[in-house]
């Protein structure tokens, strides 16, 4: 069963309610890309300032996770959802729960930020942080914009550039071993941009997140613990 | 919403399907022939068939009510119909104990099997079928007799004299309908006296006490305040391990509490039969999804 449209139900008012939280989940999802943006950005430039900015921003996504949670809660004390709508309050409060811990990983980036800027050692991996961090970017990015266009297709495709982000982060941590390898004065250097990388690739998994819940809402399948082939069988099957 | 109002007045009238249909605007009806092929079925595979419904059909004079019913009610399961007023929920529940049989310008056509029997096959015994098929009704209707009298009624048109069976029987139905602890003492008193929900829990006690294999129970708790309505739920719940129930209800959210199975119903036809926890979490039709969301009309 395909996902209905939000404003038609007989009770405007529940529209608004469901229109307000899905709003404030975009919302928070823009905060949250803008925060890895930033943190990434601050990582490559040395930008203190901003790296700083982006540990700030997290009391703002805390303060919508949180919100969002009662309006949910609200709406299933008040409302009693169910097919369609029901998922979309499920599906909502789990993409918050991501969304805060993509908010997390950034921040813990733009803190590596401010401790590399001050350490010696290469930092020509940057470029390779720099590539894995635009790819899990977009891959947030569309996986939100999945999210706005309930289009379970995109959520499909986005997920399963999960498995590239996987690669580049062994790729990565091949070259931080190297670095570690062939001067022992780099390795305080690698193990901070080894928690970066790591960061980067949680915040791929919880893009994936995002997208299943996205089919999970669209579709009615739950998609979580199955291979991208199963996923992509799900979703074709139900046009 | 200005429907439930419509529907109480209706449903206690006992003329839903008459009145209904013509003002209800058939958005929907468009191509509901190709829709509702699809996905009528309930996977109900593992379950004993108790009630059989095949292409039925019912008329009221020239208006259709039910269109091409097929169905199967499992054995010992809660069965829920829902839909809006007028698509003939309640008429297909008075179709299983032939209470329509009341009404004379019905007409039916196809057939309603009850443990593999067809109900309105010419030598079926309607006073015996309707006591395999017990009913309860919205509006609680015990006799103007003694709570005592009320529930050994069923017991005494059958013959049956023995004051100790009839005690017997008195005491396990009011215990099987949750009301034995709230009336014990005072089972000489008038059924009157009872509050609604006793009086409804009575009235279940009354159906039980003759042992039917069916009830069918037409929205039993719309009359009823909120506590009542949980404990008729509860008992509802209890029932199932020895009765076939199906519930024709308004309240979707008392559907989806109660039942294992539910029908959604529009404009005479079954558009959908499904596991309750799929119809509400995962409806396959469309129009199930628009009405349980409440985007129907």
């Amino acid at each position: 069963m395909s996902y209905g449209a939000i404003n038609q139900h007989i009770s405007k008012q529940f529209d608004d309610e469901l229109e307000n939280v899905r709003g404030k989940v975009l919302a928070m999802g823009g905060l949250v890309e803008q925060q890895l943006n930033n943190a990434l950005k601050s990582l490559i430039d040395g930008d203190m300032e901003l790296a700083t900015s982006v540990i700030e921003t997290e009391v703002q996504v805390n303060t919508y996770e949180v919100t969002i949670d009662q309006e949910c809660t609200k709406i299933l004390a008040r409302r009693q959802p169910a097919a369609s709508d029901l998922r979309l309050v499920m599906a909502i409060t789990k993409t918050i729960t991501d969304l805060e811990r993509v908010g997390d990983e950034a921040e813990k980036i733009a803190k590596m930020g401010l401790e590399l800027t001050d350490k010696q050692g290469p930092k020509s991996y940057y470029i390779s942080i720099n590539a894995m961090g635009n790819l899990v970017s977009r891959m947030l990015h569309d996986a939100l914009d999945a999210f706005a266009r309930m289009d379970s297709k995109n959520a499909v495709e986005v997920a399963g550039k999960e498995p590239e982000s996987d690669d580049q982060y062994s790729a990565i941590l091949r070259q931080l071993i190297t670095y570690m390898m062939e001067d022992t004065r780099n390795i305080s250097g690698a193990l901070d941009a080894i928690w970066t990388v790591r960061a980067l690739e949680r915040i791929g998994d919880h893009a994936r997140n995002i997208c299943e819940n996205v089919i999970y809402l669209v579709e009615g399948k739950d998609v979580r613990h199955i291979s991208l082939q199963q996923m992509e069988d799900i979703v074709s099957d139900n046009d | 919403m200005q429907q439930n109002n419509l529907d109480e007045i209706e449903t206690y009238h006992g003329e839903e399907a008459v009145t209904e249909s013509s003002v209800t605007t058939p958005t929907h009806a468009i191509d509901l022939g190709s829709i509702v092929k699809s996905g009528v079925e309930a996977n109900i595979a593992d379950e004993n068939v108790c009630i059989e419904v095949s292409n039925f059909n019912l008329f009221y004079g020239e208006k259709q009510a039910l269109k091409d019913i097929s169905m199967k009610i499992p054995e010992k399961k809660v069965t829920a119909f829902i839909g809006p007023s007028g698509c003939g929920k309640s008429t297909l529940l008075r179709c299983f104990n032939r209470m329509n049989d009341l009404i004379d310008s019905v007409t039916i056509e196809g057939n309603i099997k009850l443990e593999g029997q067809n109900i309105y096959d010419k030598n079926v015994n309607v006073a015996d079928l309707r006591r395999r098929v017990g009913m309860v009704f919205q509006k609680p209707n015990p006799f103007p007799k003694s709570i005592y009298e009320n529930v050994a009624y069923g017991l005494r048109i059958q013959g049956i004299k023995d004051r100790r069976t009839i005690d017997t029987v008195v005491e396990k139905s009011l215990r099987g309908a949750a009301l034995w602890d709230e009336v014990k003492d005072r089972l000489d008193d008038l059924a009157m006296g009872l509050s609604g929900g006793q009086q409804q829990r009575l009235v279940i006690a009354r159906a039980i006490a003759i042992e039917p294999e069916v009830i069918l129970l037409d929205e039993p708790a719309s009359a009823l305040d909120p506590i009542s309505t949980l404990k008729i739920e509860e008992l509802i719940y209890e029932l199932k391990d020895k009765f076939t129930i199906v519930i024709v209800t308004h309240n979707m959210q008392q559907a989806a509490r109660v039942s294992d199975y539910t029908a959604y119903m529009y404009l005479g036809e079954m558009i959908e039969f499904n596991d309750t926890s799929t119809l509400f979490t995962n409806p396959n039709e469309k129009m199930t999804e628009d009405y349980i969301t409440g985007r129907y009309g």
